[in-house]
């Protein structure tokens, strides 16, 4: 008897990196690219949701962040989002 | 005469499982939630209400899972409903027993270790695989923190590389929700895979007693009540584990704790597809120290980590152990009597040990105090080893709050550092 499944283990673990790792670190990255140009000092300085609120007069160093930081914040969540879809689509489908 | 016994145990076997059930959802709240609560992501009540609904929810998706108990552990053969009941009694009184320490152990490795034990009364040494139970069970202990320590820990690191100089508010607000949604889908799958064990065995235990066909599905009040058991276990929260798991363990950011959660959501998903099935309780517990582990500057609390693994390892042959002790009283009194005495005992000695729990309570109020070792771990080292060794710190408590829960001790919030005059608890506030 194989006390060990060294292949299944294995693949368990390398999928658990890049999955389980990395859905980590592209939202992490995904909210560095959306908050990146706001200086650290300014208050409430948030997302750009936040920092384009109604353009009052309040002037504090908050900048739109570029739309290729958007667009890359937004692919970045955008592979988060599918991989939960993904969980839960096999969680429905009885794969486990 | 015979069919009356037969009723009754098929009736004790049913609630019994219910009652496993019960106290799975109960023991395993924290292996999605503590994070959450600890980094107060979520408030404590909403954080097991969430998970209790998503178990429930989780019941229902999927009822992929065959009707078998410790499937190529003990030899499926002989299974009876005796065997089954007691297997079921040694696996409450372990979660039980590890609830009240704080400890975050596998619920299915307890029905497992008490099914193992009921056999080993019942027939002896033939009826279990060994190779089985190490395979199966004791090799996959030992692996599962390791795996979730190493994905957690990269995926800490590099949440925390990526967000250097990112304004904390901001990362805050971000991973609060990251992590809120990781915890939701480990919830759902503990839902999907856990409430499944106990329908299982409840349809067994139907076939065996002659209620429904051997090729029945599983009827509709058996999914309904087990997934009810479930959530209502979830939702009361074993707020001694939440603690210990959320706290004791390490201090956790946000940006930890959607690591840690995602690292469990993706583990656990991934180790089922890959047929290699680990606990969700020892794959949770990793990714928590994983999750301290890779982050710069955390400290991990590696005693607790030890206590813990050491339990991991005394669950199966303890679970056991109480498996065989009410398989012996069961066949020692033999029929009905015999049935309702385990019962009986599981009943009396559930109480006790709810009794003991609420000496020193821990719940939604004073689940997030701050840890400490000398007197945080359990119970009964507080008790039983430290008499007086520089009071517990219990954090503000809301007056309101302090009634119910506290208790006496704290006669009113504000009286710094007064020492109480309770003489067991000594506790002071530490506001």
């Amino acid at each position: 008897m194989n006390v060990i499944e060294w292949g299944a283990l294995g693949q368990v673990l390398v999928a658990g990196l890049i999955v389980g790792a990395g859905i980590p670190a592209l939202f992490a990255l995904g909210l560095r690219l959306l908050a990146g140009t706001t200086s650290p000092e300014a208050p409430g300085a948030t997302t750009p949701a936040g920092s384009a609120d109604g353009g009052s007069s309040r002037v504090i160093a908050i900048t739109r962040p570029s739309p290729a930081r958007i667009a890359g914040a937004i692919a970045c969540m955008g592979v988060v989002v599918g991989a939960i879809a993904f969980g839960l689509v096999f969680l429905v489908s009885g794969g486990h | 005469m015979g069919a009356v016994t037969e009723t009754l145990l098929l009736a004790l076997v049913v609630v019994t499982a219910l009652a496993f059930d019960f106290t799975n959802g109960f023991h395993d709240t924290g292996n999605a939630m503590a994070t959450s609560i600890a980094t107060r992501a979520l408030k404590p009540r909403t954080a097991v209400a969430l998970s209790a609904v998503l178990n429930l929810v989780g019941a229902f998706l999927s009822l992929a899972v065959a009707a078998t108990i410790a499937k190529g552990i003990v030899d499926a053969g002989v299974i009876t409903l005796p065997v089954v009941l007691a297997g079921l009694v040694g696996g409450i009184v372990w979660n039980l027993i590890t609830w009240l320490f704080g400890i975050p152990s596998s619920s299915s490795h307890a029905l497992v270790g008490g099914m193992v034990g009921a056999v080993l009364a019942a027939v002896g040494t033939s009826g279990v695989l060994w190779s089985g139970v190490i395979a199966k069970v004791l090799v996959p202990a030992l692996i599962a923190p390791v795996v979730a320590i190493a994905v957690a820990g990269l995926g800490t690191w590099l949440v925390a590389r990526l967000t250097r100089g990112v304004p904390q508010d901001v990362t805050n607000r971000g991973f609060r929700w990251g992590q809120i949604g990781s915890a939701s889908l480990v919830s759902l799958a503990h839902g999907t895979n856990d409430a499944q064990k106990s329908m299982g065995i409840i349809l067994l235990a139907l076939i065996a007693g002659g209620a429904v066909p051997a090729d029945s599905n599983v009827p509709f009040w058996v999914i309904l009540s087990c997934a009810l058991a479930m959530a209502l276990g979830t939702y009361l929260g074993g707020w001694r584990v939440i603690r210990t798991l959320g706290k004791g363990l390490v201090e956790i950011d946000t940006r930890q704790g959607m690591a840690a959660e995602t690292s469990s959501a993706a583990v656990i998903l991934l180790s089922s597809h890959f047929g290699f099935s680990l606990s969700t309780t020892h794959v949770a517990t990793g990714s928590v120290l994983g999750s301290g582990v890779g982050m710069p500057g955390a400290k991990v609390r590696w005693s607790v980590a030890g206590r813990m693994f050491v339990a991991w390892m005394v669950t199966l042959p303890a679970a056991g152990l109480v498996g065989a002790l009410c398989h012996w009283l069961e066949s020692a009194i033999g029929g009905s009597a015999g049935t309702i005495a385990v019962f009986a005992l599981l009943v009396v000695v559930s109480a006790a040990i709810w009794l003991v729990s609420r000496r020193k309570p821990v719940d939604h109020t004073n689940v997030n105090e701050a840890w400490d070792e000398e007197k945080g771990a359990s119970v009964e080292a507080v008790a039983a080893t430290t008499g007086e060794a520089g009071g517990e710190r219990v954090g503000p408590v809301p007056a309101l709050a302090t009634a119910s829960s506290v208790g006496p001790a704290v006669g009113a919030v504000g009286t710094l550092g007064t020492p109480s005059n309770h003489a067991r608890s000594n506790r002071k506030v530490d506001a």
